[in-house]
């Protein structure tokens, strides 16, 4: 992931165009909000961010509106915005919790969410109130499909 | 006006496409079927262009690259766009210039044949009803380019003057070029990479001239003229021959001229300190206030004649109450309808257009202030979602213009 990411930032310094990829890439171990977030779990933690798909779509993100490290979220209810040069979007939390990091590298780097949507891109982590909310979510084969129905409809 | 992720191919368009406010707010779209297709249309498909509805249309919002990249590579290189969906227009007639300057503020009569000007179509209060390229073809020839969205409107009050127009015994009569496509060629390769295509010398034609000449094999409309701030050439090509234009101007170019569509088009107009009609400028805005004084002829300064000329004249004399001007700002990239604040938190006006700036990595936006808050370098607050952000008035262009003059 690490050196896709310095070939993108390279592509983009040497203002060279990079295709896009013809299929998004869907991480196996993540669960995935319809509003195109993902969630990682570990225990009663969980870490968000946008999907691949999403950045795909959004295009250069140029801007991430964070939230404070303590606030709450409620599940699939909007905690800040995703800015690129083409529009602005909501960020939407998959789960229900308290903010306890938020990804402070997004503020000069906003790219990371291009180039690394499922690593450097994550953007909060989430003390949830209730891990059984994750099982409202899609796995990462439904949510492959998903995608491909909402593609499909454009 | 924002929405999740999951509307992203819409959110541009209805950014784009303020005018139609009938869309705006809600989520249902005109199906595929209705919107109408440039000749261009399985060109743009083929070459990967993310088809999007705007104006009624359906056009490439972008192609395989990136808007970012676009938009970096038109100042560069050059970009090809298909603008088919704008409305081209003849007059004619002896009398086609007074009939045109009834409506507009260039003074028409005085512009030399085969050159021309931006202008505004005004309402009786001095509004805009839109924006337009005209071009004094010959004394009884202009010719002109509406916008996409105007088209409807543009046309049906052209028509109701030109009816009482003839009436009293006026000799002017009209022609809609659909007969006709529109290719807009800009940056710097773009004169080079024409100049492959015809036998005139283009070196000798300068930024806002027109000429009728073959290019490629096909009788062209050429006006040096386009929306981005860079040298270019819109070209009015009759159908049949719009396709096998744009690919050999893209096969000349090497591959360094793009396709490029309407995201890096509203980057690129936005850099270069131009309206969006829809916007930057309603019908409720006159041209004095969108800062388009410069385009009121002296003549008609003295003489008026136009539609609203009282409003307007009166407005250069006293100056404007409210004035349209750039930004630079920190945080989020301003939008259309961000609040704008002075320094103790009072409001001043309102964003029309904004985004991050491809080419200067930072925000820039355009908006109405109220008169006093204008001048380059003062402080104001954007409020962005409720958080309110750093910004200052700034000259426009952002970006500094290349037209080609002698």
């Amino acid at each position: 992931m690490a050196t896709k990411l310095w070939a993108s930032r390279a592509a983009s310094y040497l203002r060279i165009s990079t295709f896009h990829r013809a299929f998004a890439t869907v991480a196996k171990d993540l669960k995935y909000a319809e509003s195109h977030e993902w969630v990682k779990v570990d225990g009663s933690s969980a870490t968000i961010g946008i999907t691949d798909h999403a950045q795909d779509h959004l295009g250069d993100v140029v801007y991430v509106e964070l939230p404070e490290v303590g606030a709450s979220v409620e599940q699939f209810g909007s905690f800040g915005a995703v800015e690129s040069v083409k529009a602005t979007s909501d960020i939407n939390s998959p789960v229900s919790g308290k903010v306890v990091e938020v990804n402070d590298k997004l503020d000069s780097s906003p790219a990371l969410i291009n180039g690394s949507p499922y690593e450097e891109g994550w953007i909060i982590k989430v003390e949830m109130n209730n891990p059984d909310e994750v099982k409202s979510l899609m796995d990462p084969d439904q949510y492959t499909k998903f995608c491909d129905e909402e593609d499909a409809k454009h | 006006m924002r929405g999740g992720l999951w509307q992203l191919g819409q959110s541009i368009t209805r950014r784009l496409a303020q005018a139609d406010k009938k869309t705006i707010g809600r989520r249902c779209f005109a199906s595929d079927a209705d919107l109408k297709k440039t000749v261009l249309y399985d060109f743009h498909v083929v070459n990967g262009g993310k088809m999007v509805p705007f104006a009624g249309w359906s056009m490439p919002i972008q192609y395989k690259d990136s808007i970012m990249d676009s938009t970096v590579n038109c100042r560069e290189n050059g970009s090809l766009f298909d603008v088919a969906h704008m409305c081209g227009l003849s007059l004619k007639g002896k009398d086609a210039i007074p009939f045109l300057e009834k409506l507009v503020v260039a003074d028409v009569a005085g512009l030399a044949p085969g050159t021309g000007s931006l202008t505004v179509f005004t309402n009786e209060k001095g509004g805009a009803i839109d924006d337009s390229v005209i071009t004094k073809v010959t004394n009884d020839h202009i010719y002109l380019v509406v916008n996409a969205g105007c088209r409807d409107k543009d046309l049906a009050h052209i028509e109701e003057h030109m009816k009482s127009f003839k009436s009293k015994g006026g000799d002017v009569s009209w022609h809609i070029h659909d007969e006709r496509s529109l290719l807009a060629l800009q940056g710097p390769l773009a004169a080079p990479v024409l100049q492959y295509l015809t036998k005139d010398d283009l070196s000798k034609m300068y930024f806002g001239e027109f000429r009728i000449l073959d290019i490629n094999g096909a009788s062209c409309f050429l006006t040096r003229t386009g929306y981005t701030g860079e040298d270019g050439f819109e070209i009015s090509v009759p159908s049949e021959n719009a396709v096998d234009l744009a690919k050999a101007i893209l096969e000349k170019s090497e591959g360094k001229v793009r396709l490029t569509g309407l995201g890096a088009r509203d980057s690129l107009r936005l850099e270069a300190g131009l309206c969006l009609y829809g916007n930057d400028m309603e019908q409720h805005i006159t041209p004095v206030e969108a800062g388009l004084t410069w385009a009121i002829g002296k003549r008609r300064r003295a003489e008026g004649g136009f539609l609203g000329a009282e409003v307007i004249l009166k407005q250069i004399e006293e100056g404007p109450k409210i004035r349209r001007v750039g930004f630079f700002s920190s945080g989020p990239p301003p939008r259309s309808h961000s609040e704008i604040q002075d320094s103790n938190g009072q409001n001043i006006g309102e964003i029309t257009s904004g985004g991050f700036s491809p080419c200067l990595k930072k925000n820039i936006a355009m908006g109405y202030v109220k008169s006093g808050n204008h001048k380059a370098g003062t402080n104001v607050k954007i409020v962005i979602r409720g958080k309110s952000y750093d910004g200052a008035v700034t000259k426009m262009p952002f970006v500094p213009t290349k037209y080609y003059k002698p």
